[in-house]
């Protein structure tokens, strides 16, 4: 019998992030695919109320550890000693701002190979291969580990979370001090006035360029993406030009998002942004030059001015929305 | 202070990608090549804090081919001290565990205070390379740091921590930072950056790398995407946008 895939996931209050769902339904799939059983992983406050869950979304066993989730090296010991004990075949995460941590981290402690950023997992007469996109999306590798163990984080939105009615049970894992990967204070946590939706994780993103002209006309993106619930982008244009922060800037020296639906406002589509967005499910476009190489990559194009379009598309959301 | 910054040449952002023969691999034939973008900006910062500690060594590490003199020269002439040349034609096809195993080797023997890596590099996309060489370092290490200042045997890091929010890291030194993009535009070589170059050492050697944990056993282009279809023309359109969003893609 192949050992287990583990999945570890995230969550705050009892609340599991739903990127770790994602990747517990992706583990899941997998497992069956595979034929072998699964786990999950969490930890921090709030752990138990956690597991139940991990356990609907596919999770037989859920090990919660009871360590400091903020300490990023303390958290990957606990995890570490975990996969030690139980030897599973792969340990998926998503590859959110956490996993993208925690990953490396596990992978270094147990010196184990790490497929980042997948978007596709199958198990193949007895070997597990990942699909990951390679040069900002321009090609895909098939991988697989040569070794007992294969880490893997998964891309946000690119595997669907599904519920199954079986619950796991709910175990209280063992955390013995953190010993390596240590040193590092954190001083100071700077919050942003408001909470916003983490760009890589958002179901929907409305992106700006630099044909919105200004900083002062970024107000209309805001609102179509409030009435629609969904993060802000930016090209580089307009990051560079110090309208909007590095931290909104999506493409090959920005983030690369995934979500179900991108809108590109005034972006005329360069290969470097279509590198961050071109994995999106749909593709919107509102550009005013029919030319532009933003239309050939979108599933849905307007042509016509975004100071016209983009007011008139959010009350039409409102709208939609208030009939329910 | 000693820093090592581990900078890797890549294809060009904007390069058309092709697949070689053997399925598995980048058809090298016809790419232009740069430094990876996130390695300028790691550059820039370890560039940075020497301008405002002259004492400080920058000694830029690559473990690549042996063209990979040329970026070398580049970061020299934009202000490094030596260069280290891990000469390795197959550098690029490398796993994370081995590139990391043989960059720490080389490290190691620097000794250094503070290393640097890029947050990702654009060709392998994985950003692991850096957090990997501090568990082999034995090192503190910070992930995407957007500034970065050095003093008192410490170092202190901005990063941005998603939904808003930023940290500040303090380490003690020895200490590892991969550095992303931040306020600060890496620099260009002047002429006599790029004279003086000319005369700074490159150490090169050859390394032979370990067995792979992790393999490539296909190499694909991606399906291409239907070719897409313009709704419609100004507000006008919104109405008939709005239907396919909700009735046929199922979005919003
Ligand atoms: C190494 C490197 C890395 C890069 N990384 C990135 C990256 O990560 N992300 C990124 O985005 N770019 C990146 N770029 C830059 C990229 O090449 C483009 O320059 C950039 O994406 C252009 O931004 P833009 O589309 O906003 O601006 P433009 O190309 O100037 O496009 C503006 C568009 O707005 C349209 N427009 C104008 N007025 C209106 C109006 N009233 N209504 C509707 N449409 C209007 C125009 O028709 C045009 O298509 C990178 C470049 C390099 C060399
Ligand atoms: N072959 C290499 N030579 C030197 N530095 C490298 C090499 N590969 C990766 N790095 C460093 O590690 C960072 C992250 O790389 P990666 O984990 O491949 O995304 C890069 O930005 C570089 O700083």
């Amino acid at each position: 019998m192949a050992g287990e895939i583990l999945v570890v996931a995230d969550q705050t209050d009892g609340t599991v992030k739903r990127p770790s769902l994602e990747a517990m339904t992706a583990g899941a799939t997998l497992a069956a695919a595979h034929g072998c059983g699964t786990l999950a992983v969490v930890a921090g406050p709030g752990a138990a109320d956690a597991a139940a869950a991990l356990g609907t979304h596919g999770a037989a066993a859920v090990v919660t550890l009871d360590v400091d989730t903020a300490d990023r090296a303390a958290w990957a010991e606990a995890v570490a000693g975990v996969v030690s004990e139980r030897k599973p075949a792969a340990v998926i995460l998503a590859h959110t701002a956490v996993g993208k941590e925690l990953g490396p981290r596990l992978a270094g402690l147990l010196e184990a190979p790490l497929a980042s950023d997948c978007i596709a997992l199958e198990a193949e007469g007895g070997a597990l291969i990942a699909r990951r996109p390679v040069f900002a999306g321009k090609a895909l590798v098939s991988v697989t580990g040569t070794g007992e163990v294969l880490i893997a984080t998964v891309r946000p939105n690119a595997f669907a979370a599904k519920e199954n009615a079986a619950a796991g049970t709910v175990e209280a894992g063992t955390v013995a001090p953190a010993t390596r990967g240590l040193g590092a204070v954190l001083k100071e946590i700077l919050a942003s006035a408001e909470k916003k939706i983490e760009l890589t994780e958002a179901g929907i993103v409305v992106s700006g360029g630099r044909g919105l002209k200004g900083p002062e006309h970024f107000g209309m993106i805001e609102d179509l993406a409030s009435a629609l619930g969904a993060a802000v982008g930016a090209s580089r244009a307009v990051v560079d030009a110090g309208w909007r922060p590095h931290s909104e800037q999506v493409g090959q020296t920005g983030k690369t998002v995934s979500p179900q639906l991108y809108i590109a406002v005034a972006i005329s589509g360069a290969i470097q942004h279509l590198a961050g967005m071109r994995t999106s499910k749909y593709i919107v476009a509102i550009n005013k030059d029919a030319e532009a190489p933003i239309f050939k990559l979108a599933d849905y194009g307007i042509v016509g001015d975004a100071f016209e379009v983009v007011p008139r598309l959010t009350e039409a959301v409102i709208a939609l929305k208030a009939q329910g | 202070m000693k820093i090592v910054v581990c900078v890797k040449r890549v294809p060009s952002t904007d390069s058309r990608i092709k697949i070689a023969a053997d399925g598995t691999s980048l058809d090298t034939s016809s790419i232009e090549w740069i430094l990876s973008p996130y390695d300028e900006f790691a550059l820039e910062t370890a560039l940075r804090i020497k301008d405002a500690a002259t004492d400080t060594e920058v000694v830029v590490l690559c473990l690549g081919p042996s063209d990979a003199t040329k970026e070398l020269r580049t970061c020299l002439a934009l202000g490094a001290d030596r260069a280290i040349h891990l000469e390795d034609d197959g550098a690029s096809r490398h796993d994370a565990q081995v590139t990391s195993g043989l960059l720490a080797e080389a490290i190691a023997a620097e000794a250094p205070e503070l290393v640097l890596c890029g947050k990702l590099a654009a060709d392998s996309d994985q950003g692991q390379v850096g957090l990997l060489l501090s568990y082999r370092l034995g090192f503190p290490c910070v992930t995407e740091a957007r500034e970065l200042t050095a003093a008192d045997g410490k170092v202190t890091a901005k990063r941005a921590a998603g939904g808003g929010t930023s940290e500040i890291w303090e380490l003690p030194l020895p200490a590892l930072v991969t550095i992303t993009k931040g306020e600060h535009e890496p620099r260009y070589a002047s002429l006599k950056g790029i004279m003086a170059a000319k005369k700074k050492p490159i150490d090169a050697s050859d390394v032979s790398a370990p067995a792979e944990t992790l393999r490539v056993t296909l190499m694909e282009l991606p399906a291409e995407r239907q070719a897409g279809r313009i709704v419609g023309e100004g507000a006008e359109a919104v109405g008939e946008l709005v239907r396919l969003l909700r009735e046929e893609a199922k979005v919003i």
